[in-house]
């Protein structure tokens, strides 16, 4: 059965937007193959109302589990419940997210099935009846093609990546029980913390406005604030070096031990481009940099550039896009 | 409290790369290596656990060829207190495959902890640690921030997107480390003088079936950027009509 499981995650009983990216990069799988998407659902009762919305993206089957026990991530439930699945459903292969759950998530179903797995990968193909997936390594300074032996093949599919596609169906929607008791488990998530600003994360906000150590002060950091919030669709980044200071969270830092982003427009205010920062964003459609010392590296990568003194700039390009956006 | 704390040795990132002539792998000639940067967080954490302990023992494991000894080397300067080598010639990019050969050698060491590094910044692959807790039965978190131990239970917090989750977990246990839990010390000059005393066992690894390679690998496209727009506030309204017109983001 040459079907294809998608894992939708949730959080707090509602679905995740890389639950759409996951189904959608399903979709395109079992297209290739000829095959049915089924996605895995969990989450508290009540989360089965969400199958309508991954059908809209390409789902044909949903399995739905729902536990009073499910509102907050069960790592031990979850992947006895996905190994269970993808082993009895006799799939060609799994998709899960390459996000924080995800990637908690995929490496343990892969070593209960004993099967492989390639993370936070671009790109899926096919050559012949063998997967080939595209991952970015070494801080992104190479891309490899990854070849996967044996059915099922587990892949993780980095945020943002695929982008999700409509491809309407209205979904079957089956029940289920989790395959392991989430009150009995070992590890237990006892608390789920919102972020300070609750804005869009920096995985998926379609605009980074990002800092370094040219701002000069962590109070200045209100200038890039003050830009994202003229965007209206912006979260704020930063450098390494900010966030050693503590002049913003380490959550919030973006580069080789920080978060990978590729949003379509990057600003990289008072940031000079050190390569552990690059590989964080050097994949992002569109880069602007502003910066007082022409020869910084970010200017050799940036689209658009910028020299001079960001406390002047920043202000003047937030009133611009600010009566831009006024205009459309 | 007996601390695992597995690590790699990786190529220096600062490097310019090249493919080398199998088309498949990074041309290492001339590269220098060192520990995966996340790896050392997990030896600060090992480090800090067994000082505030007020005794027990950190033991370094690698696997890689006969240079993972230099790897080890640095953790046991750093204050490790002794080192396993794994020996491969070569490092296999299968998750698997090196979490089997870890598992072999780890399971045999009651452990009250094993941790790693959250991710090797070459292969990227983030999965190492969660397999080898579900080949050895242990409790897992993943890329935790914040950690508490007491009385043989553990309080971690591991960082979502836009969130953070408050994860209790019994021990022994496998725990893969984020930045933001420390910084790594460095080595004393009375530590790596120290380290050449320490004791390095080398064994060869029994690595698992392979079942993912790469195949190819490519340098990714060339930016073409490095437009000047010009200079000060005077260049603002230019950029933004070029973000309107030109890249249409806005």
């Amino acid at each position: 059965m040459p079907n294809v499981l998608a894992y939708a995650e949730t959080r707090s009983g509602e679905l995740r937007k890389v639950a759409l990216e996951a189904v959608t990069a399903a979709r395109r799988l079992a297209d290739a193959i000829g095959g049915e998407v089924h996605a895995l659902l969990l989450g508290p009762p009540g989360i089965a109302s969400r199958a309508a919305q991954l059908g809209e993206y390409g789902a044909d089957v949903v399995i739905a589990v729902e536990h009073d026990h499910l509102g907050m991530y069960s790592p031990e439930a979850a992947t006895a419940t996905a190994a269970t699945r993808i082993r009895d459903g006799g799939y060609r292969a799994a998709i899960f997210s390459a996000s924080a759950q995800g990637r908690d998530l995929g490496p343990r179903v892969a070593a209960r099935l004993r099967v492989p797995l390639a993370a936070d990968v671009v790109a899926i193909e096919l050559d012949g009846d063998r997967i080939l997936a595209k991952h970015p390594m070494n801080i992104g300074k190479v891309t490899a093609t990854l070849s996967l032996t044996g059915s099922p093949a587990l892949l993780s599919v980095r945020p943002n990546a695929f982008t999700p596609a409509p491809n309407a169906r209205t979904a079957r929607l089956e029940t289920a029980q989790p395959a392991a008791d989430p009150a009995a488990a070992r590890v237990v998530v006892k608390e789920l913390r919102q972020g300070s600003g609750a804005k869009l994360d920096l995985g998926e906000a379609p605009v980074i406005i990002s800092g370094g150590r040219g701002l000069k002060a962590a109070e200045n950091f209100r200038l890039v604030e003050e830009l994202a919030a003229a965007f209206g669709n912006a979260a704020v980044g930063c450098t390494r070096a900010v966030s050693d200071d503590g002049w913003r969270p380490h959550s919030d830092q973006i580069g080789q031990t920080g978060r990978m982003v590729s949003p379509d427009l990057y600003i990289a205010v008072g940031i000079s481009g050190a390569i552990q920062h690059l590989a964080g964003m050097r994949g992002s459609r569109t880069i602007v940099a502003i910066n007082k010392d022409k020869d910084a590296p970010i200017f050799k990568i940036a689209d658009y550039g910028i020299v001079g003194d960001v406390l002047e700039i920043v202000p003047a390009l937030t009133q611009a896009v600010t009566a831009s956006r006024a205009k459309h | 409290m007996k601390i695992a704390v597995c690590i790699k040795r990786v190529l220096d990132m600062e490097a310019r790369f090249r493919i080398g002539a199998d088309r498949a792998s990074v041309d290492e000639t001339g590269l220098k290596f060192d520990i995966s940067d996340f790896d050392t967080y997990a030896i600060e954490a090992a480090l800090q656990l067994k000082e505030k302990a007020g005794q027990g023992e950190v033991v370094a494991i690698s696997l890689g060829p006969d240079a993972a000894q230099e790897t080890i080397r640095k953790a046991l300067s750093m204050g490790v207190d002794r080192g396993i080598h794994l020996k491969v010639d070569r490092i296999p990019f299968d998750p698997f495959a090196i979490a089997s050969a870890l598992a072999t050698e780890l399971g045999t060491g009651n452990y009250d902890l094993i941790l790693f590094g959250k991710l090797s910044i070459d292969s990227a692959s983030q999965a190492v640690g969660p397999i080898v807790a579900e080949l050895l039965d242990l409790p897992c978190v993943t890329a935790i921030s914040k950690l508490e131990i007491s009385d043989k239970r553990g309080t971690a917090q591991r960082e979502l997107e836009g969130a953070s989750e408050i994860v209790e977990f019994p021990l022994p246990a496998v725990l893969t480390v984020d930045e933001g839990l420390n910084k790594a010390r460095l080595p004393s000059l009375k530590g790596i003088m120290g380290a050449k005393k320490k004791p390095i066992e080398t064994k060869p690894a029994v690595v698992g079936d392979i079942r993912i390679t790469v195949s190819t690998m490519d340098l990714p496209p060339e930016r073409s950027g490095g437009r000047i727009v010009g200079e000060g506030v005077a260049a603002v309204p230019e950029l933004v009509r070029l973000l309107e017109t030109e890249a249409k983001v806005l």
